[in-house]
């Protein structure tokens, strides 16, 4: 199965609930093209819900800092939610788990928002 | 195996190593690593090397060593890269790149990595998987 998303608003935040495998092709297209779309709407407020996400490789490590420097870069924020024990072992190993804010909870992300 | 320069190729692959290391009796995080490394390689395989060329295959091996190690060997027919000249992920000026972290993986997942160019083109990447001892927890 590849990745599916569909998004949310939540106040003034927007959560793309993903789920499935966001890996080299549609994976990595499908958060690549969520990401430009929502950015293009005026939404700088972003938080991936990764709770359902069961594989991620490289690429679509790569997609997130893509994401994340993207919306960075357009005075936005890009956070993460709900990892996995797998994606979370691979942010640390990458060392990527610092520069991602990362939640666990979601009433706490949505409030951390500025 | 012998498959086509092709995405599909990668899902191909992951899933007859992993379908093999599973007969040989490695244990689930084993295999999770050892499939990891194998969509990592064939990416690169397919991707960098091939560049999806259709008159390029990229080959398959799997097999286990007198150790008990899986090994893995995957060629491409590519223009082939150094191993030491790849740039460290962790580095902090590539810490936010998009790409360049397939070796890095390979290499934190697997226990033996080598590279070698193929003549008269190509890459030859041979790595290693051992089987993880896993205990039971007491309860």
């Amino acid at each position: 199965m590849s990745i599916k998303a569909s998004t949310r608003q939540v106040d003034d935040v927007t959560v793309v609930d993903l789920s499935g495998r966001i890996t080299l092709g549609e994976g990595s297209t499908v958060l690549r093209d969520t990401v430009r779309e929502l950015l293009g709407r005026g939404q700088k407020k972003i938080l991936l819900n990764l709770g359902d996400v069961t594989y991620i490789d490289s690429s679509g490590i790569g997609e997130l800092v893509s994401g994340f420097t993207t919306v960075a870069n357009q005075g936005g924020q890009l956070k993460l939610l709900n990892l996995t024990k797998k994606v979370h072992d691979l942010l640390q190993i990458t060392k990527l788990y610092t520069v991602f804010e990362v939640h666990n909870e979601e009433a706490s992300a949505i409030r951390s928002f500025s | 195996m012998s498959l086509e320069s092709a995405l599909e190729s990668v899902d191909q692959a992951e899933e007859e190593v992993v379908r093999f290391a599973t007969e040989a009796g490695f244990g689930e995080e084993d295999l999770q690593k050892v499939g990891m490394a194998v969509r990592e390689c064939m990416v690169n395989a397919v991707l960098h090397g091939n560049q999806y060329d259709p008159e390029k295959r990229a080959g398959v091996r799997v097999e286990v060593d007198e150790r008990g190690g899986l090994v893995i060997t995957i060629t491409d027919e590519g223009a082939g890269f150094e191993l030491n000249e790849v740039p460290d992920p962790l580095a902090q000026e590539n810490l936010l790149r998009h790409s360049g972290r397939g070796i890095f993986l390979i290499r934190a997942f697997m226990d033996n990595l080598q590279v070698r160019r193929r003549a008269p083109r190509g890459t030859e990447v041979r790595m290693v998987k051992y089987r993880t001892e896993e205990t039971d927890q007491p309860s």
